[in-house]
């Protein structure tokens, strides 16, 4: 393993030494998305139920859309709370006086938000097939792009989010659980792009999510795939990933001029 | 060729004047101490030359790397131990060790990890949880942690607060004994004169963020007529005398 590899496994080696003892913390993981999809599930088999086809196939839109939004929001907050975790443990420092790059911790961080997203979201798949028959394999090989996306879009939210907390402290930390919430009416997760205003239309479609939610319905409803729509979303999420990206290089140097990498947290 | 190489080293916070303009060298094998009362800049200082604060004038020169463009080359071959950043207090101690084992590279990882234990005594202690331990565990922890990589600068900063007596005699002890068997060059920021005395080979004096006076602790107790370091620093801190650098 070269040394890069091994740094970053190193501080991968942190978290999941963490997680391999402490079911509870295994748990939590999982336990929103799965709640939302019982939440989502029973509501779509209640309208199902009561209304008929149409329904049956505006439900399958809505567990895809909420199955796909978790992505993202596990996915931001998987790295965004494994870096707050250094800071609640006090450990940033003896971390930047390492020989870690920057680049590599934030590779490290991306690898949680991996595995932490894959435990979380991986039982709310599954609950959705067995209670509510619905398989999010079902849209092809079209998921693999969707959920690429959405993961990369949550990194790069939350690599805002950390730019963020080395800026302000801890006063940004709440963003860390919130900010994907404020982003959620304009991400056409469960409705179109076309129902929003005309005027807040340009800001749904400025993110990647929207241009997923829309290839997913156009799968789900019109079994078409839409390559415009994904083509958009892979766009966006690089100019999205790339300004993150400088925004976390600029902030991380301004906290070491300011003097910010001894005292974040307190 | 110097090890260390600090050169008009300058920190300012808007109107703060944290660090003006120190200089310093350390050869392989030096001891150098800093010493100076709270808000003298001798965390600056240390933090400046680890990477954690981008000095606002200066160079450090570390191993014959540049700092300001090559940190990461130096960073893998110092390390650093203080007892207020914390180790993870849920790993246990084998597992902190593991951590900085992978982030410094460290070969052989395993075998170090029980040298460290059967040279620091931390053999019961490796599958504790770090939050588990006392004060003088912790210290002694995070020594083992600063020196996982076997490295060639040391930066420690109080290495020995919160020790009793007794442990803190064991590690001065581990000290000078890694120093003599290595050639380590290490700085050391202490309020323990005693400690200072025994273990540095120079002494730094710091007030305001200068240098106000530099020599051998022998140099030092002629120079002020004193009979340990503890009262030349009063004498420095308190104005009693002024360092010849002044």
């Amino acid at each position: 393993m070269s040394a890069a590899l091994r740094r970053i496994w190193g501080l991968m080696y942190r978290h999941l030494a963490l997680y391999r003892r402490s079911w509870p913390r295994l748990l939590e993981l999982a336990y929103w998305p799965v709640l939302q999809m019982c939440i989502w599930g029973f509501t779509a088999s209640f309208l199902t139920g009561r209304i008929g086809g149409a329904a049956a196939t505006a439900g399958a839109a809505l567990m895809g859309g909420v199955l796909l939004w978790e992505v993202t929001l596990r996915s931001q907050m998987g790295l965004s709370i494994s870096f707050l975790e250094e800071i609640w443990s006090r450990n940033l420092g003896h971390v930047f006086v390492s020989p870690l790059r920057p680049h590599e911790l934030v590779l490290a961080l991306i690898g949680m938000s991996f595995l932490r997203m894959a435990i979380g979201v991986a039982p709310a798949i599954l609950l959705a097939w067995l209670l509510y028959a619905f398989n999010l394999f079902s849209l092809g090989p079209a998921l693999i792009l969707f959920f690429i996306n959405m993961m990369v879009m949550g990194w790069w939210v939350a690599l805002g989010v950390v730019s963020l907390i080395l800026r302000h402290g801890a006063g940004a930390e709440p963003l860390a659980w919130g900010v994907l919430f404020g982003l959620a009416p304009f991400s056409a997760v469960f409705y179109p792009v076309s129902v929003l205003p005309g005027f807040l239309q340009p800001v749904a479609l400025s993110l990647p999510a929207a241009h997923v939610f829309e290839g997913m319905r156009g799968i789900l409803l019109d079994g078409v795939v839409r390559t415009d729509h994904l083509l958009a979303a892979v766009g966006l999420n690089i100019l999205w990933l790339g300004a993150a990206s400088l925004l976390f290089a600029r902030q991380f140097h301004q906290a070491r001029v300011r003097g910010a990498l001894l005292s974040i947290g307190e | 060729m110097d090890v260390i190489a600090v050169n008009s080293l300058t920190k300012r916070y808007d109107a703060v004047l944290a660090v003006d303009g120190i200089s310093f060298a350390a050869p392989a094998g030096a001891t150098i101490g800093l010493l100076g009362g709270n808000g003298a800049g001798k965390t600056t200082t240390i933090a400046m030359m680890l990477g954690l604060l981008v000095p606002t004038a200066g160079t450090i020169r570390i191993l014959g790397h540049d700092m300001a463009r090559d940190r990461f080359a130096a960073l893998a071959r110092m390390n650093f131990s203080s007892p207020y950043i914390a180790l993870p207090h849920r790993l246990t101690v084998a597992e902190n060790l593991r951590v900085y084992g992978h982030l410094y590279n460290v070969h052989g990882l395993e075998q170090r990890i029980a040298e460290l234990a059967a040279e620091l005594d931390l053999g019961a202690l490796l599958d504790r949880p770090a939050g588990q331990l006392s004060a003088g565990q912790k210290t002694r922890v995070a020594l083992a942690k600063s020196l996982i990589n076997r490295p060639e600068v040391l930066l420690l900063d109080e290495p020995t607060a919160s020790l009793d007596p007794d442990t803190g005699d064991l590690v001065r002890t581990w000290l000078e004994r890694y120093r003599t068997q290595t050639g380590c060059t290490i700085l050391l920021a202490s309020h323990n004169m005693a400690e200072v005395e025994r273990l540095c080979t120079d002494v730094l004096m710091l007030k305001q963020g200068r240098i106000v006076d530099r020599g051998s602790p022998a140099e030092l107790l002629v120079r002020y007529g004193q009979a340990n370091l503890e009262e030349v620093f009063l004498d420095i801190a308190r104005d009693r005398k002024q360092g010849v650098l002044v």
